[in-house]
């Protein structure tokens, strides 16, 4: 131990675990990280089994569904499949807004937070935490109630004589964004708060000094500043949001149908599809790994320059 | 007098904190003029004050004759050096150094000269590529200058810049910070709490304390010539006699020391209020026989300094009064518990206001 420990570099010895102590962290990675990417991989390149599950033979059947399309009875030569490629595209773009609303939203509230007093950034940051203490699905359910035609807003809506019929939130776009931009909010928030907490101050003032005005002192400084705590933030809510369910689900119609509403579908009783599930699934993350590469390897560049 | 500041009766309150009770001084043309005092003296307020980061609770500020009290700083033609350098960490050294030249519109060519220009007149030609988290405290300290010199404003403000540095650091940055304004000709606003960076870099230094200014004048006048007991403790060592004034009369006085020998000194316009004093630096005083000199003290201890001696004595009345003699070998120093006569340089003792 003792020999082992003196070989290291300076401060190594007190960082780094050994030997058996090291078994939890690999076990986790393995077993809940690894593996069910592993098997989600092989299960789309299985053959689908009728009543759900698969049959242990190899195919390529659920890229085949996914990119092409043969006619109705599978006998016409194959032409590009545009349905899913449409969910995709969807998906991507509703992420895409709800992401771009909730920092509009996010990073103000993010920024109002951390300018407070010490004391009480911490209640400001409970109070962002405390929905969470209530399930997603539930949430996402009490919000089809309040949206609904009937339901609590329109009442008010129609009570205070605002409007002499429902307004029909539920079942559009909107309703999709208003439960992605509520699930998601804090997910903003929270990053960008860390960045704008760290931010000093004195650089805007140095920037004011400099003859910058105060958009320009914003823009220049310190947008560029916080830039990592923004583009984290993007990331945690446009994840997320592209592979949502619960929301386009019970908020949205035909016309919301997202990404994750699909795979969901795909392994749901005898309807489902596994392979076909699986291979959706594969491809949406390959699509987000691509994003972070591009991402991390945009930074590394800006950091080396 | 060519005066680019004047500051008038500012008062700047926070809460019910009073940072700046009624400041009123004037800075010349070309002047390292240095606010000098304890921290919390509210040298740093009345320099935000003029860089535009405050509001005046009271008072105006003049630039160039032009009241700029209501101006926000981006439009005030001053600019600052921070005390922790505030430079733009995702920004290069040349980028830092042109961004005021930048925001006054200037092209990019002429600029990034302008920036190279700088960066050679603080020795640091090398390092325009580089970030500010590649270089030293020291190099930081002058980019920052770089790049609040590089607009060439009317006043340039140093907020305690050379506090973040070492020892040896501070000391050549003394000479440099001086060699630069002497070389731009910018009026240099210096904040500071370290007298003897006021003294060895000032042409005027004004000395605050609780939110007032105490005693405005070159670094001479503040040493030798203060006015209040507070100037003559904060500048340097001194010695505080209590005095009997015997007669006052257009800043001479006759006073009475303790022991009862008569002294004629200079003093303040005003008569001394409550209990007078007179200072008296530890340098202006030399040991005589006993009852040849101004005063008989007994010596209570020596203290080796190296060049010096420090001779602690104390007066028939309890006063303390530390005086210094050479290291030499021509002189004995006197044994503890001896009496020693103390003669003062003519016109050393300076009769306080207050």
């Amino acid at each position: 131990m003792a020999g082992h420990a003196a070989s290291g570099a300076a401060g190594t010895g007190y960082r780094g675990l050994t030997g058996p102590l090291l078994l939890p962290a690999w076990a986790m990675i393995g077993i809940f990280l690894l593996l069910p990417v592993l098997l989600m991989t092989l299960y789309s390149f299985l053959t689908k089994e009728f009543r759900g599950g698969v049959d242990w033979t190899f195919s390529l059947a659920a890229y085949d569904r996914f990119l092409l399309s043969r006619g109705l009875f599978g006998d016409e030569p194959p032409v590009l499949e545009w349905t899913y490629i449409t969910i995709f595209w969807r998906s991507i773009w509703q992420a895409g807004l709800a992401t771009l609303i909730c920092l509009i939203v996010g990073f103000p509230t993010a920024w109002f937070i951390a300018t407070r007093p010490l004391h009480s950034r911490a209640l400001w940051l409970f109070m962002i935490t405390v929905p969470y203490w209530v399930n997603l699905l539930i949430r996402t359910v009490s919000l089809r109630f309040l949206l609904r035609d009937q339901g609590p807003l329109n009442d008010l809506l129609i009570g205070t004589g605002l409007l002499d019929s429902p307004l029909r939130i539920i079942n559009t776009n909107l309703a999709v964004q208003l439960g992605l931009f509520y699930s998601y909010l804090p997910f903003m928030v929270l990053p960008i708060y860390a960045a704008v907490e760290r931010y000093n101050f004195a650089l805007s003032e140095a920037a004011a000094d400099l003859y910058a005005s105060r958009w320009t002192t914003l823009r220049e400084i310190v947008l560029p500043v916080v830039r990592p705590g923004i583009i984290a933030g993007c990331i945690l809510v446009f994840v997320p949001s592209l592979g949502a369910f619960l929301a386009p689900d019970l908020l949205g119609g035909a016309k919301t149908y997202m990404i994750g509403s699909l795979i969901e579908e795909q392994f749901k009783g005898s309807q489902g599809n596994w392979p076909f599930g699986a291979a959706v699934s594969v491809i949406l993350m390959t699509l987000v790994l691509i994003v972070l590469m591009v991402y991390a390897r945009a930074r590394g560049r800006a950091e080396v320059r | 007098m060519d005066e680019v500041v004047a500051v008038r009766r500012v008062v700047k309150r926070f809460g019910a904190f009073t940072a700046l009770a009624g400041v009123s001084l004037t800075i010349g043309q070309k002047q390292f003029f240095t606010l000098l005092g304890p921290s919390g003296c509210g040298k740093t307020t009345l320099l935000r004050c003029i860089a535009g980061f405050e509001d005046l609770s009271e008072g105006t500020i003049l630039l160039e004759g032009r009241d700029i009290a209501g101006l926000a700083p981006n439009l005030r033609p001053v600019n600052t050096v921070f005390q922790h350098y505030a430079l733009f960490p995702h920004m290069t050294v040349a980028q830092n150094v042109a961004f005021g030249l930048k925001m006054q519109g200037m092209a990019p060519g002429p600029r990034l000269k302008r920036a190279g220009e700088m960066l050679e007149l603080v020795h640091l030609s090398g390092f325009a590529d580089r970030l500010p988290s590649q270089l030293s405290g020291g190099q930081q300290q002058r980019v920052a200058l770089a790049r609040a010199l590089a607009p060439s404003p009317r006043v340039l403000l140093l907020d305690e810049p050379l506090s973040a540095l070492d020892l040896k650091l501070r000391q050549a940055m003394r000479v440099e910070l001086k060699q630069l304004q002497e070389e731009t000709g910018i009026t240099f606003v210096f904040v500071t709490h370290d007298q003897e960076e006021a003294l060895t870099m000032s042409d005027r230094i004004a000395v605050m304390s609780a939110g007032e200014v105490r005693q405005i004048g070159s670094p001479r006048e503040i040493y030798e010539a203060p006015v209040n007991r507070f100037v003559a403790g904060f500048i340097g060592e001194t010695n505080l006699l209590p005095v009997r004034v015997a007669s006052f009369a257009g800043g001479m006085a006759r006073v009475v020391l303790p022991g009862g020998h008569q002294l004629t000194c200079p003093g303040a316009q005003t008569a001394p209020t409550g209990t007078p004093h007179v200072s008296i630096r530890p340098e202006r005083m030399t040991l005589v026989p006993p009852g040849s000199g101004d005063l008989d003290a007994s010596v209570e201890r020596l203290i080796y300094l190296g060049t010096d001696l420090q001779v602690l004595a104390r007066l028939a009345d309890g006063t303390a009064l530390h005086l210094r003699m050479q290291n030499s070998a021509r002189a004995t120093p006197p044994g503890a518990g001896s009496t020693i006569g103390v003669a003062i340089e003519e016109g050393a003792a300076r009769l306080l206001a207050d």
